[in-house]
């Protein structure tokens, strides 16, 4: 579903990422783990061209996505993406961040996106939200929230950056529990992030970066259990 | 007592009644307003693209030409007093023309273009860059983004400096009196020049725009309540 082929990045003359190559079948639950700095959020936001490679090729769903000629605006209709500070549109109430971009780019009428807007609201038990404001919610709501916006555009694949990390503690489970249920649906996810709980969990495979390369793929079992990069032991050493 | 209100009826009275000269009130505070009015909107649309501009150039690096353009543009417009710009229009660019009225909003939205510009780009760079990343990474366009999520959010952000720039905007238009245009200021005085009384025409039209400024404060206070709306913790 999604081909990273060679991918580099630097921000000036710092190599953020180094000839990445690695291939997500549709269904798959990545797990993407690693220090501060390893590049793991900048890999994310290149698969939906958050960030533009500096050199490299990514493929989704048959297109190269960082080909100039691409559209990327039609891609990303097709990949969520969830964000660590929830971004959820300030100067608009839930239902209308939810239903702004189906109703925007046509996808949907307002009518439709209104009537799905609410069913998902009510699966996230937050219908009576729905006229609030952004800044009237807690931070856990919001995370919600902004995951289910990314659903009403029906994606085809789920990127989280980081998605419980400006979270209070208490409320990380409600967020995590809400992944673990679309994980169970059977969206195809890639999900940075520091629970390794989460992790072990929901991931199908889990990914090690330092220093802008994957140091270690494995499945869970055998990422926690028996870790082979002494890297990745000393970082799993210091964070279960 | 008694004197000084005969005085104070008599006074208005050559002010505003005898020739029916508050017919040159009535003309000036129309033009006064029109002028103001119209500039103000040709400067909040030319104020709303240039920022855009700036900031799309900023960002994308695109666009330079126009960038370089209305960098030059800004920099002209704010580096040159506006009674210059508007005898510049009125004696050098618009020679064909005597709308002298219309060559006013020309000079005055032009001008006002300039100095909203920057205030709306401030607005622009003062959203948060999640806005749009999260608008972009729904589909949303960088206009759509732009037009739909930043720019509200920007316009809250910036409502105070806006309504100093009207306010200002509609007391600078007294000097369109250069180009012979019967504003409230001329009005003034052509009735000065025909009474040789200095200080009852002075005082009105002071009155006439200091409730004009007042309720543009008072609109511009609600206008701020109701973006606030959203701030509701």
């Amino acid at each position: 579903m999604i081909e990273v082929k060679n991918l580099c990045k630097s921000f000036g003359k710092n190599d953020v990422l180094k000839n990445i190559d690695y291939k997500i079948e549709k269904g798959e639950k990545i797990v993407i783990v690693g220090p501060s700095g390893s590049g793991k959020s900048t890999f994310l936001r290149c698969l939906n061209m958050l960030e533009t490679p500096t050199s490299g090729e990514i493929w989704f769903e048959g297109i190269q996505i960082n080909d100039k000629k691409t559209k990327i605006d039609t891609v990303r209709q097709k990949m969520g993406m969830v964000f660590q500070q929830f971004n959820l549109f300030n100067n608009k109430n839930i239902i209308d961040n939810i239903t702004l971009a189906p109703v925007t780019l046509k996808l949907q009428t307002k009518e439709e996106a209104e009537k799905n807007a609410m069913a998902l609201l009510e699966r996230i038990g937050l219908a009576d939200k729905a006229k609030a404001y952004p800044s009237q919610l807690s931070g856990g709501q919001k995370q919600r929230i902004a995951i289910i916006r990314a659903l009403a555009m029906n994606p085809d694949v789920m990127l989280f950056d980081e998605p419980t990390s400006a979270l209070d503690p208490e409320m990380v489970g409600e967020v995590l529990q809400l992944m673990t249920e679309l994980a169970e649906s059977g969206m195809t996810m890639v999900v940075v992030t520091h629970e390794m709980g989460f992790a072990r969990e929901v991931g199908t495979k889990i990914l090690f970066m330092d220093e802008g390369n994957i140091l270690e793929e494995a499945e869970p079992q055998e990422f926690f259990n028996n870790p082979k990069n002494p890297r990745l032991k000393d970082f799993l050493s210091k964070v279960l | 007592m008694v004197q000084f209100f005969e005085s104070i009826a008599h006074q208005f009275n050559r002010t505003f009644i005898v020739d029916n000269r508050y017919k040159y009130f009535l003309e000036g505070l129309k033009h006064t307003i029109i002028i103001a009015l119209a500039a103000t909107l040709m400067g909040i649309i030319i104020g709303i693209v240039i920022a855009v501009i700036k900031v799309l150039h900023k960002k994308t690096g695109k666009l330079k030409i126009l960038n370089t353009i209305f960098e030059t543009y800004t920099t002209i417009i704010r580096g040159t007093p506006v009674v210059l710009q508007l005898l510049i229009s009125y004696n050098l660019i618009f020679l064909n023309s005597s709308n002298a009225v219309l060559i006013g909003i020309i000079a005055f939205g032009i001008n006002s273009g300039a100095y909203v510009s920057e205030i709306i780009r401030a607005g622009i760079m003062a959203v948060d860059g999640g806005q749009t990343e999260a608008g972009r990474s729904l589909g949303l366009s960088q206009i759509q983004t732009m037009r739909l999520i930043v720019l509200p959010q920007a316009f809250k952000n910036v409502l105070p400096a806006l309504g100093n720039e009207f306010i200002a905007l509609l007391k600078e238009t007294s000097v369109i009196g250069y180009l012979g245009v019967m504003d409230l200021t001329k009005a003034a005085e052509s009735v000065i020049s025909r009474t040789a009384n200095v200080y009852f025409p002075y005082l009105s039209i002071a009155i006439i725009y200091l409730i004009m400024v007042h309720g543009l404060s008072i609109l511009f206070n609600k206008l701020e309540r109701r973006f606030a709306q959203s701030d509701r913790g």
